[in-house]
Parts: structure tokens; C-alpha cells; sequence
């Protein structure tokens, strides 16, 4: 105990917050990565076409069959062998961004699915496009719907960021492991490690509770009050 | 209705099958400018098919119909062969007879409002500022203006369907395609729905409408027609319809439908 706070804290703790801030931007640029291509291949995989539509099945079947670790040590160490050189922090984040990505299309094609078919059929029956009622009326029904999902994918993509470590990304579990073998001591600093993932994790958590809420359309009228009940349909 | 213009929607011998059921065997009807029709007839007849092909949310397989003189659909030449107008006339044909429907189906991300711009500004193209005023107007006809900022989780069943209402009127339209529209309300709701369809007649807005009231059918409608069998089996005046004269088929479903 003694040790913890009057030795390992104050020398270390900076040193692994460094690694932490490392991880904040693995599991941002990749979970903005992530949505952006899982949206795509959710809307590509319930195209008509076959053309399209089998590809990506394809991909997000391999991809979610096959363990994150893998892919990560695919990208970094075998496709340089095929010319393709990424640095280990982008090898990292292509691999959370694929990995993410396959995993999001499924809540975002459950998201779509999902929204009342009365909504479509009000869009048709004003005239609109097959395009403006995609835009206009599916789309942010179904993000409003998987963005509690995305939330939960959030914080468990900040902790399988510390997979990357594998990879020599220099992230907080890769700079515990420096820290370890400086000092042996392994005890001090793993509870120093989960100190801060937790605390990254929960502080994350209230951030998307409070985007949630803030999104849900009836919560952002101020004039009469409503009981902050989320999501009554959609994504599970 | 007196005058005789030509119909503002014309359909002849319109067909569709449902998983190889004939579910419309050849419709034939016709409505003029101001005309309120109603389709009445036992569940299951395809009154509200009816309604779903004449704005293809349904695609028809066979028949034909003009709408202000434009063919959406029909079977042309020699060949026979069915034809389906593109998509962009049918867009543009839906806009001008919207249709309210049996759950409402207000946007539920969008505001009272919203819902009434919504159609103005992506399909009409109107100004945002054009849109609110006429959203404002067709708002105040059907009593919600004062809900303008609310969304429709938060309105009853009657509101939702006094401003899906609003929402077809704000396309400036031809005419309105009403499915049942008061058959998932409660009882005392019906009367605030119904009240706001007489408000739309008496201002001579030309109305179909798909239902199973009979006491308002036989006050607001021109012309009623009775399905049957994936046919319109009897057309008529509400006086004859609803008269002693009426066709004994038409008296049988009256007797079941009052019970």
C-alpha cells in the first residue's frame, strides 16, 4: 500500500496516462472509421443487388469469425509482404475500424430493418424518392435507435484497444508493460492500468448517456416534461 | 359534381394478386372534382388495396388509371403488355393524393410541425418559410396549431390523425386517400376525426375513403360504393345505398355490420 501510493503513483501513473491518451485516440479515430464504413456495408448489404450484397456478407462473415488479435497481427506483419506498409499505430486503427465496422453493420441493418414499415409508406405516399425517404425518414430513425448499441461498442472497442499492444502500439497496456519491466512490479501497476480503464469506460459511458438523451427527439423539447424513457423499438 | 368534367381519377378493371390470391378481380371507379366516395364492404374485400394501388404502394398487375388525365398504369396495344408509369410520375402523382392512413404513421423523429413541412420542402420544394405558413394554415384547420412543437408520442390517437390530416392538406392536393382512418381510435376520439373530414367536405375537397362507419358514410359520402369479392358490386347515392330500396346484399351487410 505504501508503496502504491508514495512510490508507483507518483512515478508512474504519468507515464501510463501518456499510453492512455494513446488508446483515447485508437478507440476515436476507429470508432468514427467504424460507423462511417459499418454504415456503408449495412446499406450495401441490404441492397437488391447481389453483386454488392455478397461481398460485403462475405467480408463481415470473415471478419467477425476470425479473433481481432489475428487480423491485427494480418495487417501489421503479413500485408507489408504484399507492399502495403502501415505504421503500427494505422495498422492498429485499420484493424479496430474493420473489426468495429462488421460488428456495426449488423446493429445498423437491425436499426434499418427495424423502423416501422407505416414510416416508409408515409414517405412514399408524399411523393418522395426512394432516396429521400431513405434520408429523410429511415435513416435517423434507425441511427436514433442503434445509438445505445454504438454507445455499448464504444467502450468495449477502448478496452480491445489494449490488443494493439501486441502490435507495438505504444498505448497504456503496452506502456504498463514498460513500466513492469523497469520494475518488476506487476501488482502496482496492472491496478493502476484497470484504475484508468475504468475510469475512461465510466466517463465514456456518461458522455453517450448524456448524447442519448440529448438526441431523443422528445427529450429536446424544454416546455413540458417527459419521462426519459429510451428506444422503444429497434436495434437489439 | 354536377357538371360533367372529366373524372379526376378514372380506374378501370384494375387487378392484383396476393401469393397467387386474386385479391382485386377488376375494379372499376371513377371520381370527380369535390366528389367525396366512400368504399365500403366486409373485411378482407380489398377496399384498402383499392386505395394502395391508386398511389402504387401496392403495384397493381393489370388495369388501367388515369389520374387528371395521366396514365399511371395500363395495358397497352395488341401485346397486352401491363405497363407502370415511372417512378417520377408516380412520385408526383402521389403527391397530389396523399393518403392518411389507419395508424397514422406520423414521423416519429419530427415534430408536429416537421411533419407538416416535411413533404412541402423535400417533394414540393416549397421555401421553408413558404412551408411553416401553409403548415400553420392546414395546422389551424384541423385545431393542432397549438401542438406545432410537440412530437407524436405525445399527442392522442385522434391528434396523430387530425395532423396526418394536416400534413396531406399541406400538399395542396387533389384529393386525400382516407384508410380507415378512425378504425384504430377509441370511440370518443372517432368524432374529432370525423369532425375534421366534414370540415375538409364543406370546403369541397375531393375525398376517398376507406371505412367501416356507417352513420358517417351515409352523412358525408356523395357516392358509396360496396365491395365484394375483389369487385365493386354496387355503386349509388347514400339515398340509395342506405335506403329501403337497397340491394339485398348491401341490406344483409348493413344488418351484420350494425349487428
Amino acid at each position: 500500500m505504501y508503496n502504491f501510493f508514495f512510490y508507483a503513483v507518483p512515478e508512474h501513473f504519468p507515464f501510463l496516462l501518456q499510453g492512455a491518451l494513446v488508446t483515447v485516440e485508437l478507440s476515436l479515430i476507429s470508432m468514427l472509421l467504424g460507423t462511417l464504413l459499418g454504415f456503408f456495408l449495412a446499406v450495401g448489404r441490404l441492397s437488391a443487388r447481389r453483386t454488392l450484397r455478397w461481398p460485403l456478407d462475405a467480408f463481415v462473415e470473415v471478419v467477425r469469425d476470425t479473433p481481432l488479435i489475428v487480423q491485427l497481427l494480418l495487417i501489421y506483419f503479413s500485408l507489408p509482404e504484399a507492399g502495403i506498409v502501415l505504421s503500427a499505430f494505422w495498422a492498429g486503427i485499420a484493424g479496430l475500424t474493420l473489426n468495429l465496422a462488421a460488428y456495426l453493420s449488423e446493429v445498423f441493418r437491425a436499426a434499418i430493418v427495424a423502423v416501422d414499415k407505416g414510416q416508409r409508406e408515409a414517405a412514399i405516399s408524399l411523393g418522395m424518392s426512394p432516396v429521400a425517404v431513405y434520408c429523410r425518414v429511415i435513416i435517423p430513425q434507425a441511427a436514433l435507435a442503434s445509438l445505445p448499441t454504438l454507445g455499448g461498442y464504444f467502450i468495449a472497442l477502448l478496452k480491445d484497444c489494449s490488443l494493439v499492444s501486441f502490435i507495438s502500439v505504444n498505448e497504456l497496456l503496452r506502456h504498463a508493460t514498460i513500466v513492469i519491466s523497469d520494475t518488476f512490479d506487476s501488482m502496482d501497476t496492472y491496478i493502476m492500468v484497470a484504475i484508468i480503464y475504468f475510469m475512461m469506460s465510466f466517463v465514456s459511458a456518461r458522455i453517450i448517456r448524456y448524447i442519448e438523451l440529448w438526441l431523443t427527439p422528445s427529450n429536446r423539447r424544454a416546455t413540458i416534461s417527459v419521462p426519459l424513457t429510451m428506444d422503444k423499438e429497434g436495434a437489439r | 359534381m354536377t357538371e360533367p368534367r372529366p373524372p379526376v381519377l378514372m380506374v378501370r378493371q384494375l387487378r392484383k394478386t396476393f401469393q397467387g390470391n386474386a385479391v382485386l378481380k377488376g375494379v372499376d371507379l371513377s371520381l370527380h372534382e369535390g366528389e367525396i366516395a366512400c368504399l365500403i364492404g366486409p373485411s378482407g374485400t380489398g377496399k384498402s388495396t383499392i386505395l394502395r394501388c391508386l398511389n402504387f404502394l401496392e403495384q397493381p398487375e393489370g388495369g388501367e388509371i388515369t389520374f387528371f388525365g395521366q396514365t399511371l398504369c395500363a395495358e397497352g396495344g395488341n401485346s397486352n403488355i401491363f405497363r407502370i408509369a415511372p417512378p417520377r410520375i408516380l412520385q408526383a402523382a402521389r403527391a397530389r393524393m396523399p393518403m392518411v392512413f389507419q395508424h397514422f404513421n406520423l414521423f416519429s423523429h419530427r415534430t408536429v410541425m416537421e411533419n407538416v413541412v416535411e413533404g412541402q420542402v423535400v417533394v414540393l420544394r416549397r421555401g421553408r418559410a413558404e412551408a411553416r405558413d401553409r403548415a400553420r394554415d392546414c395546422l389551424a384547420r384541423v385545431g393542432m396549431l397549438e401542438r406545432a412543437d410537440f412530437y407524436p408520442d405525445q399527442l392522442s390517437g385522434g391528434q396523430k390523425q387530425r395532423v396526418a390530416i394536416a400534413r396531406a392538406l399541406a400538399m395542396s392536393p387533389a384529393l386525400i386517400l382516407f384508410d380507415e382512418p378512425t378504425s384504430a381510435l377509441d370511440p370518443q376520439l372517432v368524432q374529432e376525426v370525423q369532425g375534421v373530414i366534414r370540415d375538409l367536405s364543406a370546403e369541397g375537397m375531393t375525398m376517398l375513403i376507406v371505412t367501416h362507419e356507417m352513420r358517417f358514410v351515409r352523412s358525408i359520402a356523395h357516392t358509396v360504393h360496396f365491395c365484394e369479392g375483389g369487385r365493386i358490386a354496387e355503386s349509388g347515392s347514400a339515398a340509395d345505398i342506405f335506403g329501403p330500396n337497397a340491394p339485398p346484399r348491401i341490406q344483409t351487410f348493413m344488418e351484420v355490420a350494425h349487428g
